[in-house]
């Protein structure tokens, strides 16, 4: 029986994982550990900053652990989305990380860098021959949109991973990648069905999530064979069942029936998830469907805005009541002290914790029943002192605002901080969500070797 | 004889979460085949009910999918602005689903 092994320390790198779960992994004798180390959940912000997610110092002791094993049992390391966005800066944090550790550790491998940062004048290109298309629902690209980026990446495949290991990288730190990728390189490239090797990444990329007790912060064992794959936590502690690599196989997805990538649409519409030990669990049944057109996703963040934000309690039941009434008073008089400054310029936003602060327009109980409530009052402005301006203006307005039947004088505002008015800097968008569409493989992604 | 039956009584998973930065997806999965067969068979949890509940237009719920090797029932909306965007109350959007846990499901007995 044809069988590879791959190991999923943690769900993100820098996360953390016992040192004896992995060491568990490590005796199964993985062919690979691959690892994720990015997500586009934690906002743009990461991306359009070229900022990280975790700390330098928790991705050191997570990535400590798996070069050493990695070298010393000649098995290769993939981390995809290198820093958490995967851009050029992002690659660079990780690298300076890696040969930090090799430094210290004394150990030597060849290191493979896939850079996915993205050309502006090649995407404008791209767009100008029509090759450029909405991902999801959002408008059609504009040349505007690509200027104002700070940053764009693409999003890889199993291919540029595949020629990685071709190159003879014993260590492949990638851009941004699609999450199942590094876990399936290796399998495809050994020839194994890519249905089930990516199928089986999409389990793998989030560590032992798909087991019981679920966390991100533990190891997954994944093996695959010629017509189905088992997933198995290297911790004794935890179990995966069919029910817990089912419901991963939804998580974070539109749609469940399929897993979408650079190589094409994996079916899993006839997929079964079957008990094969009482810790692990067989699957089959998962299909690609390759695609003929290869389409890379492309995600850009952009600078909108400077915000400041002001933290406040209100406890008074008869301004609770009035609330509405009190936040349109603020609103009118925003708007009348600055008439000089085009509305354009900024935005007041009130976060009404107690009443829809968490669902906003969503929130379908709409009767205040809490007798406190917590206010976030949020500016944005072209500029952080105009931010600075209309956050201080309108909490002062809020504080002293004289509401129907006020017999509380003093103020109306509980702040748990002093300073109450907190400058948070650039707020960022994704302006770029989409695909390209690519003539060959080398228009992207290009690979750097460099030696450790 | 019906009974109605909270659907916090029926499931082992209801959650929200990002389906990437402009989408929001929730999955319902059920305890059990039996369970999940009777919820689907109640025709309580519709794209309709779904729109109707978070109050947007149904063309906004793009997904509704009943999925059988998951027990589940998955929904996918656009979100109100995009994640992390000015007007944001929830980037990651993993507190959306509670409005669900307000669902009653009438069973037979």
């Amino acid at each position: 029986m044809n069988e590879i092994r791959v190991l999923s320390p943690v769900g993100m790198l820098g996360y953390g994982f016992p040192e004896e779960s992995f060491k568990n992994g490590i005796d199964k004798k993985p062919h690979v550990i691959a690892v994720d180390a990015g997500s586009t959940d934690a906002g743009p912000h990461k991306l359009g900053a070229g900022v990280g997610i975790v700390s330098k110092e928790a991705t050191k002791k997570d990535l400590t652990y798996m070069l050493k094993a990695g070298c010393k049992n000649k098995i290769p390391v993939i981390i995809g989305s290198a820093g958490g966005s995967g851009a050029e800066v992002h690659l660079n944090w990780t690298t300076s990380i890696i040969k930090e550790i090799a430094r210290e550790q004394q150990i030597h491998f060849k290191m493979a860098l896939i850079h996915a940062e993205v050309e502006k004048d090649y995407l404008k290109k791209k767009l100008t021959a029509g090759k450029i298309k909405p991902l999801g629902p959002v408008p059609e690209l504009t040349i505007k949109n690509i200027e104002d980026a700070t940053r764009i990446v693409a999003v890889m495949g199993t291919y540029w991973q595949i020629k990685a290991l071709e190159m003879g990288a014993d260590v492949i730190v990638a851009g941004r990648s699609n999450d199942p990728a590094m876990f399936a390189a290796l399998p495809i490239k050994m020839g194994y069905d890519p249905g089930l090797s990516l199928h089986m990444g999409k389990i793998l990329e989030c560590g032992a999530m798909a087991s019981t007790p679920g966390t991100t912060s533990d190891c997954m064992m994944g093996y695959l064979r010629d017509d189905h794959f088992i997933v198995e936590p290297t911790n004794p502690k935890r179990k995966s069942i069919p029910s817990t690599v089912a419901a991963h196989t939804l998580y974070e997805k539109s749609s469940p029936l399929h897993i979408i990538g650079p190589e094409g649409v994996v079916d899993i519409t006839s997929c079964s998830f079957e008990k094969y030990t009482d810790r692990a669990v067989k699957v089959s049944g998962s299909k690609l469907m390759e695609s003929k057109i290869i389409n890379i996703k492309l995600e850009g963040a952009s600078k909108v805005a400077f915000r400041t934000i002001c933290i406040a309690g209100v406890r008074d039941p008869i301004m609770i009541k009035q609330i509405d009434e009190c936040e349109q008073h603020v609103r009118e008089s925003v708007s009348s002290y600055f008439d000089n400054i085009s509305q354009d310029h900024y935005r007041v936003i009130f976060h009404i914790y107690g009443k829809n602060g968490v669902m906003g327009e969503l929130e379908p109980r709409k009767e205040i029943k809490s007798h406190e409530l917590c206010l976030l009052l949020e500016v944005v402005a072209k500029n952080q002192e105009l931010a600075n301006t209309i956050c201080a203006f309108a909490r002062s307005t809020l504080m002293h605002y004289s509401y129907k039947g006020r017999v509380a004088t003093a103020g109306n505002l509980a702040f748990p901080y002093a300073p109450s008015d907190i400058p948070t800097g650039e707020v960022y968008k994704f302006n770029i969500h989409h695909l390209v569409e690519i003539d060959n493989f080398d228009e992207l992604f290009p690979i750097e070797i460099v030696e450790v | 004889m019906n009974k109605e039956v909270p659907i916090t009584d029926l499931v082992k998973v209801l959650r929200s979460k990002n389906a990437g930065p402009f989408e929001l997806t929730f999955d319902i999965i059920f305890k059990d085949k039996e369970t999940y067969e009777k919820v689907k068979k109640s025709k309580v949890i519709t794209k309709e009910f779904i729109a109707k509940l978070y109050q947007i237009p149904i063309i906004k719920v793009l997904y509704f999918v009943e999925f059988d090797p998951a027990n589940a029932i998955k929904a996918t909306i656009v979100r109100p602005v995009d994640s992390g965007s000015i007007g944001e109350t929830d980037v990651y959007g993993a507190q959306q689903h509670a409005p669900l846990l307000d669902i009653k499901i009438p069973i037979e007995e």
